[in-house]
């Protein structure tokens, strides 16, 4: 492993770790402004996370050791999957044991974790949203995985920093195919991360609820893992994306070491654009009937689907 | 053990042979629980641990021979051991040695089958497998194919005090004789007109395509009935939920296997080359086969039935792969044919551990509880932790989550869909990524049904109060467990060295390798150059690092105060066991979705009724739509015939006489 290997992978570690609270702040206060409410500060939610590790631990008398351990996998995962996604740098050792099918299964950990947990106790509320966080999911994996593929198939390749390299050395141009993929890896982007359409971040109201019913029976530190792993799961997706759809900015090998310090101010300025698109998105849609999610995910893997089919018979 | 190093075969033929002396054993002393339980059943175990080592040890040896003269006259039985059969062995071998250890512990005294008769047709239906591998003649496989069925059927009937056993018990045996016939069909077309029914003579027999095809579509069908492929699958979800415990283990780890290698050993050894056709006559059947399977998987109420489903589902996932080699071979790509049938053999190896690991544990929940359905279960995981955290890996295993073993065969098999439009013909590399939807979509499904299967059983409060006197497995049981998850780790974390050991018998068999030729041992790199890579180990300690990581530094910085309180009840004070979601609540998704699939019965209540009742069942359209038909059209068949049985001697008389008559005609 050289050096700048190294850099590269704990870099981006330490970004995804500190900005990805940072990214569910300016989202939030995007969205203030667009409903002409007064902003929060953006830096809530470190605030939000500082305050629960200093609170006690409540805990229900019937947990087992599951549920204790469910936040700390559910935040090693994400931390993990952060560092296989190449946001600034392709040169990452940990892409050579985990490519782009792992890092699915790596969310998929995550997720199967969280709703296990969600279980555990028995309440009603925990139980229904583990439920429909996994009808969320096994729509939401295969349409992601499909997205992949496209990708993969334009790229020739599944590990994550070749597929970037690959698109962003190619001409500029446009593909159809990516196009296609780019709607419906938008789709399950808002369905995983529990955004409006499908889920509502900042609902409280316990029917409708489907990611904050999993997390209902969390307190003190270990909510606070789990809200920094919904943040870092966010950020997470906002760089598959740009992996995937705007690959350009990223220092890529072969680049001079130095390209690395350039890539932060992009992938910066990367997310506060998409940040501020999430929050128009979120402004202007209204939540969807539980009933309805599958539809919406079953088009979002259609779209997939159109994409493979349109970059099988194009080859473009 | 000089003979283990000279000879496997024989070796195994002496393994095999102790089994049936140990069965034999079984009968001395057929009540003795203690005799039977506590020394045959770990002498078994025993006898599978060292099939296992003889058998990996073997995997790269050459090809070796026997003939047994036993049976009839100058119809010896031809015996012959290659890479496959070795690899099938250990697959036999291994599992058998953690389910038989935990069978050791699981029989208790009851009404069915006594326990010595039990241990006979138990490790008569091992050691008949070990023949189905070895064979070498039609002859000899048919009698070890037959053997294995009717000893698996007395051992589903082992309860056979129950009608709906008894009803179980005939629909397999129905099955498994269908299936039978049409294998024996398939041996009859090979032999080619030599007459000749060692597979030696199917080898060097020239078929023309037509007859090959057929051959190739009997063996589907006879082997698929016994894997469960749709449509043939109904005799799956009764028979694995009749049968004791440690036997749906060995049926659906072990059994389902012998017919994924008797349709390997027909279509790439005996038959040679393969068409494209049929390998997306396979590959089309095992998708759909893995759809449907893991949809009603996710229905259903019954823990067994539930796991019965989610095996035929990982049936299609392996006639998916199956198929796609098929494809790959008959256009010779043969890194991707390789690719595929390594895919193939992953799986089918994972499937053995991580089914019977679930199998065994949902008969130790029986054990002490009771209760198969998923109703009247919940929060054993503080009454059971061995059993609880021990089926944890295996539900993980089978939700096909890294670093477990279940994740690399599925990943395997998604690089060989991805990759395979590069097939020339463009109809074909049309469809096949699409394949890659499907097995994505079944994968998908298959945590859902895993996380369902767990949290139901494992987690949460117990739905019936006898629950909390429900005890943890003994320590046979316990060990068993331990075996079977110990492969489900060991198959995930050095998936390199396992693929290393596939490449062999893949060699052997279907003459293609992985093009890849060298990677760190520590990193699986199937594809050339760059293309993709996994490394199950590496992943595992980057991710448990991180875990820990993160436990220390919290633990580092923060206080670690707990307090204990009662659920938060959202202000409703009587929150009770009966509130959380049941296993019909998490089928109802399920149901919503995929309504086409289901015959459903529903019972809604109205506006006014005093004792409201919500009522579903479901049923498999295919029953009704095929079986059921089909019934009823060989009943009136058979009422038409019965019109020929008058019951005087002198008209049957008269029957033979014609008969006679006309045959006489033809032949003169």
């Amino acid at each position: 492993m050289k050096p700048i290997e190294i850099i590269t992978q704990l870099l981006e570690l330490i970004v995804a770790l500190a900005a990805a609270p940072l990214f569910v702040g300016w989202i939030n206060q995007c969205r203030a402004w667009l409903q002409n409410r007064s902003a929060p500060s953006i830096w809530l939610p470190y605030r939000g996370i500082r305050k629960l590790f200093h609170k006690d631990a409540v805990i229900a008398t019937n947990a087992s050791r599951l549920f204790r351990l469910a936040p700390y996998v559910v935040f090693g995962a994400m931390v993990i999957a952060a560092g296989i996604i190449p946001s600034m740098g392709t040169r990452l050792p940990l892409t050579q044991v985990a490519d782009a099918i792992a890092l699915v299964g790596l969310l998929a950990t995550a997720r199967v974790f969280m709703s296990l947990a969600a279980m555990d106790i028995g309440t009603a509320f925990g139980t229904l949203g583990a439920r429909r966080e996994m009808m969320v999911g096994f729509l939401a994996e295969p349409a992601l995985l499909m997205v992949i593929f496209v990708a993969s198939l334009i790229s020739a390749t599944t590990a994550l920093p070749a597929i970037t390299e690959h698109l962003a050395t190619q001409r500029l141009g446009l593909y159809p195919s990516l196009a296609f993929t780019a709607v419906a890896f938008l789709m399950v982007l808002l369905a995983e991360n529990a955004r409006i359409p499908v889920d509502n971040p900042a609902t409280h109201l316990e029917l409708t609820m489907i990611h904050e019913a999993t997390l209902l029976e969390y307190s003190a530190r270990h909510l606070a893992l789990m809200d920094w792993a919904a943040a870092l799961k966010l950020f997470n997706y906002a760089c598959i994306g740009f992996a995937l759809f705007i690959p350009w900015g990223v220092s890529t090998r072969g680049s001079a070491p130095v390209a690395l310090l350039a890539s932060i101010p992009v992938l910066a300025a990367k997310l506060a654009v998409a940040g501020a698109l999430l929050a128009v998105l979120e402004t202007v849609s209204a939540k969807l009937r539980v009933f309805r999610a599958p539809e919406f995910l079953a088009t979002a893997f259609l779209f997939a689907v159109l994409g493979l089919l349109v970059h099988l018979l194009l080859r473009v | 053990m000089t003979i283990l190093l000279h000879s496997p075969l024989d070796a195994c033929l002496t393994l095999l042979a102790l089994w049936g002396l140990i069965g034999l054993a079984g009968l001395l002393r057929p009540t003795s629980l203690k005799y039977v339980g506590r020394t045959l059943f770990p002498l078994g175990a025993l006898c599978g641990a060292v099939l296992a080592v003889v058998a990996f040890t073997s995997l790269s040896a050459p090809p070796e021979r026997a003939v047994l003269i036993v049976g009839l006259p100058d119809l010896p039985m031809h015996l012959r051991r290659d890479a496959l059969s070795s690899l099938f062995l250990f697959l036999l071998g291994s599992a058998s040695a953690g389910i038989s250890v935990f069978a050791a512990g699981y029989f208790r005294r009851g009404h069915g089958t006594s326990a010595g008769l039990l241990c006979l047709q138990y490790h008569l239906f091992l050691a008949s497998m070990g023949f189905v591998l070895l064979a070498d003649d039609a002859y000899a496989f048919m009698v070890a194919w037959e053997t294995m069925a009717l000893s698996s059927y007395f051992l589903v009937t082992t309860q056979h005090g129950l009608e709906e056993i008894r009803r179980a018990g005939f629909l397999y045996l129905l099955i498994a004789h269908v299936g039978a016939i049409a294998i024996l069909l398939a041996f009859g077309v090979m032999q080619g007109g030599s007459w000749q029914f060692t597979f030696d003579a199917m080898r060097h027999a020239h078929l023309t395509p037509v007859w090959a095809s057929v051959a190739f579509l009997l063996a589907l069908f006879g082997f698929g009935a016994k894997a469960g492929l749709v449509p043939l699958h109904v005799w799956l979800p009764e028979a694995h939920p009749a049968a004791p415990s440690p036997v749906s283990a060995l049926m659906s780890g072990v059994m389902l296997k012998t017919a994924v290698y008797g349709v390997l050993r027909v279509s790439f050894d005996l038959l040679g080359g393969p068409e494209s056709w049929w390998g997306l006559v396979a590959i089309t059947v095992g998708l759909f086969t893995a759809v449907y399977g893991v949809v009603f998987a996710a229905a259903q109420t019954d823990m067994k039935r539930l796991l019965a489903w989610s095996s035929v589902e990982n049936v299609g996932i392996i006639f998916a792969g199956f198929g796609l080699a098929l494809v790959f071979h008959a256009v010779g790509m043969s890194g991707l044919a390789a690719l595929a049938l390594i895919a193939v053999l992953y799986h089918a190896l994972n499937h053995s551990f991580m089914k019977s690991l679930l199998f065994c544990g949902t008969g130790a929940v029986l054990h002490s509880t009771g209760e198969r359905n998923l109703g009247r279960l919940g929060g054993l995981i503080r009454q059971m932790p061995w059993v609880a955290w021990l089926s944890l890996i295996g539900a993980l295993s089978l939700a096909g989550l890294p670093p477990l073993n279940g994740f690399v065969s599925e990943w395997l098999l998604l690089q060989a869909f991805l990759f395979a439009h590069q097939v020339p013909q463009t109809f074909v590399n049309m469809l096949l990524p699409m394949g890659a939807a499907l097995v994505a979509l079944a994968a998908a499904l298959a945590a859902y049904v895993m996380v369902k299967f767990y949290g139901v059983i494992f987690l949460g409060q117990p739905r019936e109060a006898t629950l909390v006197r429900a005890h943890d497995a003994n320590v046979l049981e316990r060990i068993g467990l331990v075996w079977l998850a110990l492969g489900c780790v060991t198959l995930g974390l050095v998936p390199a060295q396992v693929v290393g050991a596939l490449r062999t018998v893949v060699r052997q068999v279907a003459h293609v390798d992985l093009s890849n030729p060298t990677a760190p041992w520590w990193l699986l790199q199937p594809m050339p150059g760059r293309q993709a890579s996994y490394s199950g180990l590496v992943f595992f300690v980057a991710v448990t690092a991180m875990v820990a990581l993160t436990i220390f530094g919290v633990r580092l910085f923060y206080h670690q105060r707990v307090r204990h309180s009662s659920p938060w009840d959202c202000g409703f004070a009587r929150l009770d066991a009966r509130m959380q979601d049941s296993a019909e609540g998490f089928g109802q998704p399920i149901r919503h979705i995929f309504e086409p699939f289901f015959a459903m019965n529903r019972e809604l209540p109205s506006a006014f009724d005093h004792a409201p009742r919500y009522r579903v069942s479901i049923g498999d359209r295919i029953w009704q739509r095929l079986y059921e038909p089909l019934g009823s059209l060989v009943q009136r068949v058979a009422d038409a015939f019965a019109v020929l049985q008058q019951g005087r001697i002198a008209t049957y008389l008269l029957y033979s006489f014609v008969t006679l008559v006309a045959l006489l005609a033809i032949v003169l």
